[in-house]
């Protein structure tokens, strides 16, 4: 059996709030920065989604479907690319075309609600999974929760809802001695498939590859294939966030000419090939249960939930905005429910992170806000302009 | 008179203070020459011109602020003395300067200084050189003045040069102290020393309070009989009280200030913990930055009221006056204050005010609710009452208004032209 290479590439762009200041509370309630959402992603498209497609593509093509590999695209990416740039959508609708890419489902906000909520997490999930259905006509098999977030519990919640197979991290304080590289199943259901990123190598190509201080600079492609070959285990997962391409590691680093190169080398490799996700869990059997009590996720050094929940601010504002589900059930009005998806956003919760010494300098890049105080009065503004409407609905229905 | 800042470049509320001192001094017939530091940049140019026109004599007494301007001489010193900042706003401040211009200033005996720099020493450097200066530009003056007057610390070393090169009395003007910016045990002991000596070798230190005259006189050995109390006052003149659509049905109750150790944010937000277990229809916001407002808003965080408790930041010119109209209680909770001029801002923009027993403007105020700053069940209950009873928050409302505008500079500046006359006649 040839050994695998699974790839899968996260896009996901965020909602950024305007400067919501307290004046505008009760006046104002329209709370996103539509200049600074439109302008970024539109550079985005033209420095990574647009040409790294394009360059996909290419390969595909040219390698006669040897390349493989998936995406999770989010609602609030996809909601985005459509007001600002529908080629995008349709250049990824190409790659789904070649039967070569696989789409995988996530929370359509990007939220955390996998944390908190069964039912507005299911909610996000379907909605998401119906979104990928319109835009690109495939039906999504596998799962990956908001920043590989993963806990026994999730793996259940989503196999309930049909998901046999879950990406997530290779956390080391879940792995022990195990190896990322080799599917494992979830504690609790037994049928459903685990893949673990391989952090290391997902690394090296992710945060590495343009550091001329790291003394495997430069990275090629015959370099990198013999790691992957060295590696031990069945298969490497390599899950990074799509933005790597042309955004964090520069056109100029020669990333497009690696992620080029790449493909050709395994596709006349004898040992190693390219699978989607729902394809290395029907070719690799599991190797053994691997119980996941608290959540993991792909984030800081201690792949946990802290990124988000961590400070107090982070919990008071992540409480109240869970608290309003009840009324908004009760409302099923669609302008709210969609302040609230966006609202659900992670990245929101994100910015408020204190964890400013080893981590912080990842958080500050990633921070349309000067400090995570700014961040959290900010989105505590806007929030309390949102409760306002949700209590004035209330009041009106009576 | 030596001062460090006029208005419209203003950092704190010693600058505003100063004016309204000048226009109450002028208007009870006493000439001033007013020498401050010009740190903004665009004092710079016309320190030299202003010096020139200054022979201007001051023979009138007049009303509006424009004609006064014009018979108050100006003497701008060039330097990066800013007042009451921590070090990072003062390092943040001087790189600004630096930014825009890099400036070498010939001042009194033809010596260059080069200003740039740290806070601690550099500060200090900078106070014993406007000393110096101070010092020159009395003896160029001397003829043309009677008394000398220094506010607050930095100030302190110019007027005792001044004396000592002229021969004329000092009076010292306390507008804070040491044990106000810090606590007890985190007294700048070189500030205090020169805090000491001003007052030490002052004729006469006058206090914006009774409760700084007894911090003068217990903590820095101050003789009581030199010590006289001359209580702020605030002009109001030409300003009309903004009208402005509320967001928000809730009531709103106010703090406004630097959310540092001395103001008591923290007892504010315990307090609007409290009032919000027993109501819901009520919004708290804290206006201002400092060095506790992270605190703070972990804190409010850590309650799991930041839903109803808002922070603005640091509020700028109008919005200052748009968020007293937005208030329905304006609340200030210090720890220490020498006076506080704030409330008396609020009911003037009828808004009743809650104040704390250790601040300087709980003397005048009568119609001000009292507590003391640690008491924050009884701050609850205030809060309380003035949202929920008319009947109380209308009579603080239209009483507060009255008082606060019968405090007029006019009055105070006659007490300190007595202050003055008694000196001079010693």
């Amino acid at each position: 059996m040839k050994k695998s290479i699974c790839l899968y590439f996260q896009v996901h762009q965020p909602t950024r709030l305007r400067l919501y200041r307290f004046f505008d509370i009760g006046k104002d309630s329209h709370y996103y920065d539509d200049f600074a959402n439109r302008t970024i992603l539109k550079r985005i498209a033209q420095k990574c989604y647009l040409p790294m497609n394009e360059l996909l593509l290419e390969a595909i093509t040219k390698q006669k479907g040897k390349l493989k590999l998936a995406f999770s695209i989010t609602g609030s990416a996809l909601e985005q690319f459509d007001r600002y740039a529908p080629e995008v959508i349709e250049s990824f609708r190409k790659l789904a075309d070649t039967g070569c890419v696989e789409f995988l489902c996530e929370t359509y906000n990007h939220s955390l609600s996998s944390l908190v909520s069964k039912p507005e997490f299911e909610h996000q999930v379907l909605k998401h999974k119906a979104a990928v259905e319109q835009y690109f006509g495939v039906t999504p098999k596998t799962f990956r929760n908001t920043e590989l977030i993963y806990s026994d519990g999730i793996g259940s919640m989503v196999y309930d809802l049909g998901f046999k197979t879950v990406l997530t991290e290779g956390a080391r304080h879940i792995m022990g001695w195990k190896s990322p590289n080799y599917v494992y199943n979830n504690d609790m259901q037994p049928s459903q498939k685990l893949l673990l990123r391989n952090y290391s190598l997902s690394d090296d190509v992710a945060f590495r590859f343009a550091d001329r201080d790291w003394s495997e600079w430069p990275l090629t492609a015959e370099k990198f294939l013999g790691w992957l070959k060295g590696a031990e285990g069945e298969i490497v997962n390599l899950f990074m966030d799509y933005e790597t391409f042309g955004e964090h590691q520069g056109a100029e680093s020669g990333i497009f000419e690696f992620m080029s190169a790449l493909p050709a080398l395994v596709a006349k490799d004898k040992e190693i090939e390219f699978v989607t996700p729902s394809r290395a869990a029907t070719k690799h059997k599991s190797v053994g249960d691997l119980s996941v009590p608290q959540p993991i996720s792909w984030a800081d050094e201690e792949r946990d939930t802290s990124a988000w929940l961590g400070n107090e601010l982070q919990q008071d504002a992540f409480n109240k905005l869970y608290g309003l589900q009840e009324k908004l059930s009760i409302l099923n009005d669609a302008a709210l429910w969609g302040d609230f998806g966006r609202l659900t956003e992670s990245d929101h919760l994100y910015y408020m992170c204190t964890k400013f010494f080893t981590d912080g300098d990842v958080h500050k890049r990633f921070s349309p806000y000067d400090t995570p105080y700014e961040a959290f009065i900010n989105y505590m503004n806007v929030l309390s302009d949102f409760i306002i409407r949700v209590n004035n609905a209330m009041a009106e229905r009576g | 008179m030596f001062g460090w800042e006029f208005p419209p470049h203003i950092a704190g509320g010693i600058g505003t203070a100063c004016e309204g001192i000048v226009k109450g001094l002028a208007h009870n017939g006493v000439e001033t020459i007013f020498v401050m530091p010009a740190a903004s940049g665009d004092e710079d140019q016309s320190c030299a011109t202003i010096l020139n026109a200054s022979d201007v004599p001051v023979q009138h007494v007049s009303d509006t602020v424009e004609e006064f301007l014009d018979k108050v001489k100006f003497i701008s010193v060039d330097s990066s003395i800013v007042p009451y900042v921590d070090p990072d706003e003062y390092f943040d401040a001087i790189e600004k300067m630096k930014r825009e211009q890099v400036r070498e200033t010939t001042v009194g005996f033809g010596h260059k200084f080069k200003f740039s720099g740290k806070y601690g020493a550099n500060l200090l450097e900078e106070v014993s050189r406007y000393a110096q200066v101070g010092g020159t530009i009395a003896m160029q003056h001397a003829g043309e003045f009677d008394v000398i007057h220094a506010h607050d610390w930095l100030t302190y070393l110019a007027g005792i040069a001044a004396k000592e090169l002229s021969g004329k009395p000092l009076v010292v003007h306390v507008h804070a102290t040491s044990f106000d910016r810090g606590s007890e045990d985190m007294v700048d002991s070189r500030v205090y020393a020169i805090e000491r000596r001003g007052m030490e070798a002052a004729d006469r230190v006058v206090t914006v309070s009774d409760l700084t005259r007894n911090i003068v006189i217990n903590k820095y050995g101050i003789d009581p009989a030199k010590v006289v109390t001359v209580h702020n006052a605030v002009d109001f003149s030409g300003r009309e009280n903004l009208q402005v659509e509320r967001g928000v049905k809730d009531k709103v109750v106010t703090f406004l200030g630097r959310i540092t150790f001395q103001k008591g944010p923290e007892y504010f937000i315990e307090a609007a913990a409290k009032v919000l277990k027993r109501t819901k229809n009520v919004r708290f916001v804290m206006a201002g930055s400092g060095d506790m407002m992270q605190r703070a808003i972990r804190q409010v965080a850590r309650l799991g009221i930041s839903d109803r408790f808002h922070f603005t930041g640091f509020l700028r010119g109008q919005e200052v006056q748009k968020m007293f109209a937005l208030s329905d209680v304006y609340i200030m909770p210090s720890v220490s204050e020498p006076f506080g001029i704030s409330p008396l801002e609020a009911m003037r923009s009828n808004v009743p005010s809650i104040i704390s027993h250790q601040s300087g403007a709980a003397e005048v105020l009568k119609y001000a609710l009292k507590v003391d700053f640690w008491d924050v069940d009884a701050m609850a209950d205030d809060i309380y009452a003035l949202l929920q009873y008319p009947a109380l928050s209308d009579f603080a409302n239209r009483q507060g208004f009255d008082e606060v505008n019968a405090l007029k500079w006019n009055n105070a500046t006659a007490k300190l032209k007595k202050v003055y006359e008694s000196v001079v006649n010693e």
